[in-house]
């Protein structure tokens, strides 16, 4: 049924760290291997190794530049992947009934069997977490790894995202973000998360927290440099002794 | 967004065949067009062809096209649902309203509710087409007031167009329904002119300050894509060839859409037979002609959200 749920018990998610997340696509990648299999498998690609390689991922890092008014700018890492929205536009649009929000958890997933591969869902998002699978004809998103987060073949440790278990930084943490006690909920409170294009109203259930603000610090001065030595014996001296 | 083929003929031929429907089924209850039989028959196929095909464009859009069956079922939520759903269901007073006329060829209540019955399911079908872009709130081009009287009045026109060819050829032709056309052209060519300056004097939501939600440190842009070709959501929400000409694009929709079916149209008042039968075919395949083009416009104008973050 493609009407949401009124509430859903949980509300799993994820929250992003920009100030941690240094774009290392550990993230992308290990959610690729993870989903070769599984749910939504695979997230095929075309033409891999060659000329125009183009596949379904799930997880998207961009990086962006900010620039203040002073002109001082900072790079901020940006994962972007399924939001699980409350609100999930992309569930209401489906003809089929493939499209769901389960509500236990709030997880939305397709369901690749009765997907028709009309792509209204992709229209429907405003961002972008939805890929259509052009060799399979059918939509395929994050599954917020429903197939290892309740895993019971796996240690508990490993009941998480791909993506959270890969980051490097802990950039990436997955819990429950309708309980105020969780460690996400306090993460969110603690640090400002917030929703991306509040202005849509899908009320997404991931969040995002800001990069800190950065020290001002003045960079260390560079040392002087010798680059125009004319005696050529003297610049192949210094050269070596350089070394 | 990306003009799809497949769907921007679904669009023009289920608009034209359930616009030329409608006209059948109010028309001949309300003495509008002739109640002749034979003429009622190539009404009623020509319709039934065009839908038809339309139709089947539609399934070549999808990636699954032997699953479209269970595009019926969510309703309750969905306008493609919806749209399917109609479109069905608007072949049930339309037989009871062809077996009256074509067949028993008996004027009376059956026929007269069958008729008006057909008419608004067919306005209903072209409706919830229409909303299937206008419920979309990531796209600012489509998500507004002017989109589902613009479709609607799109179907009236080149049914009525068509409606007066077939008047035409069958040999009754007659001054009101030629009269209703060039209404329908009139109506259809201003609300499409209303449409054009609502989305050009329309401001996007959203930037990639909110999108990214960094616009309180400053301005945002774009320092490294996330992948080095373009991808699915690129090739489908980022389509820009016709925007470069747009105004071009533009100006032919007004002289292929409207101004040159409106002369035809008046030109086939004339007594002339074969002046007459070239006007209004000419007329009918230049129309055509014209709302494929804006069709294809409606898409490639679009702007999606998630272009945003690219």
């Amino acid at each position: 049924m493609t009407c949401l749920p009124a509430s859903t018990g949980k509300k799993l998610g994820l929250v992003i760290d920009l100030d941690t997340c240094v774009g290392c696509h550990a993230c992308a990648t290990s959610c690729k291997a993870w989903n070769s299999s599984g749910n939504s498998a695979p997230p095929t690609d075309t033409d891999p190794y060659g000329a125009d390689p183009s596949g379904v991922w799930f997880n998207r890092v961009h990086a962006y530049e900010v620039e203040n008014e002073q002109g001082e700018s900072i790079t901020v890492h940006f994962p972007r992947s399924c939001l699980h929205c409350d609100d999930a536009p992309c569930v209401t649009v489906c003809p089929t009934g493939a499209s769901y929000k389960r509500e236990e958890d709030g997880i939305v997933l397709v369901n690749p069997d009765t997907c028709i591969g009309c792509k209204l869902c992709s229209w429907a998002c405003p961002y972008g977490a939805r890929e259509y699978d052009q060799t399979d004809g059918v939509m395929k998103k994050c599954t917020l790894c429903v197939d290892k987060i309740y895993n019971k073949d796996l240690p508990e440790h490993d009941r998480v995202p791909a993506c959270v278990a890969a980051c490097p930084t802990g950039a990436r943490s997955f819990g429950d973000l309708a309980d105020p006690d969780s460690g996400v909920a306090k993460l969110v409170a603690s640090r400002q998360g917030y929703d991306l294009m509040p202005e849509q109203d899908c009320k997404p259930v991931n969040k995002y927290l800001p990069p800190r603000k950065g020290k001002k610090d003045k960079p260390a001065a560079l040392s002087p440099q010798v680059t125009d030595i004319e005696n050529a014996i003297l610049r192949w001296l210094d050269k070596t002794l350089s070394r | 967004m990306h003009p799809a083929f497949s769907v921007i003929f679904f669009t023009t031929l289920t608009g034209a065949g359930y616009g030329l429907l409608g006209l059948l089924g109010a028309g001949v209850v309300f003495r509008f067009v002739p109640d002749h039989a034979g003429f009622g028959m190539y009404g009623v196929v020509t319709a039934l062809v065009l839908i038809s095909s339309g139709l089947l464009f539609s399934t070549f859009h999808l990636g699954r096209p032997e699953r479209a069956w269970r595009a019926f079922s969510q309703w309750r939520s969905s306008w493609l649902s919806r749209e399917g759903v109609f479109a069905i269901l608007t072949f049930f007073p339309l037989m009871l309203f062809a077996y009256e006329w074509v067949v028993m060829e008996r004027q009376g209540l059956i026929q007269n509710i069958a008729g008006i019955v057909t008419t608004v399911f067919c306005l209903a079908t072209v409706f919830t087409t229409a909303m299937i872009y206008a419920s979309l709130k990531t796209i600012a081009a489509w998500n507004n007031q002017w989109v589902a009287p613009v479709y609607i009045s799109f179907a009236l026109m080149s049914g009525a167009t068509i409606c007066v060819a077939l008047l035409a050829w069958s040999g009754h032709y007659q001054v009101w329904t030629t009269g209703f056309a060039c209404m329908a052209i009139i109506g259809a060519g201003l609300l499409k002119i209303k449409y054009w300056s609502h989305i050009d004097n329309t401001p996007l939501t959203g930037s990639t300050e909110s999108a990214t939600g960094l616009g309180r440190f400053g301005k945002v842009q774009l320092l490294q894509s996330p992948h080095t070709q373009q991808n699915y959501l690129m090739q489908e929400m980022g389509y820009e060839v016709a925007r470069r000409h747009s105004a071009k694009l533009r100006r032919l929709v007004v002289n292929l859409g409207f101004i040159t079916p409106l002369v035809l149209l008046a030109l086939s008042f004339t007594e002339i037979p074969v002046l007459r039968l070239a006007s209004v075919t000419i007329a009918v395949t230049v129309m055509l002609f014209g709302i494929l083009i804006e069709r294809w416009l409606f898409f490639a104008e679009a702007k999606h959200t998630v272009m945003l973050y690219y």
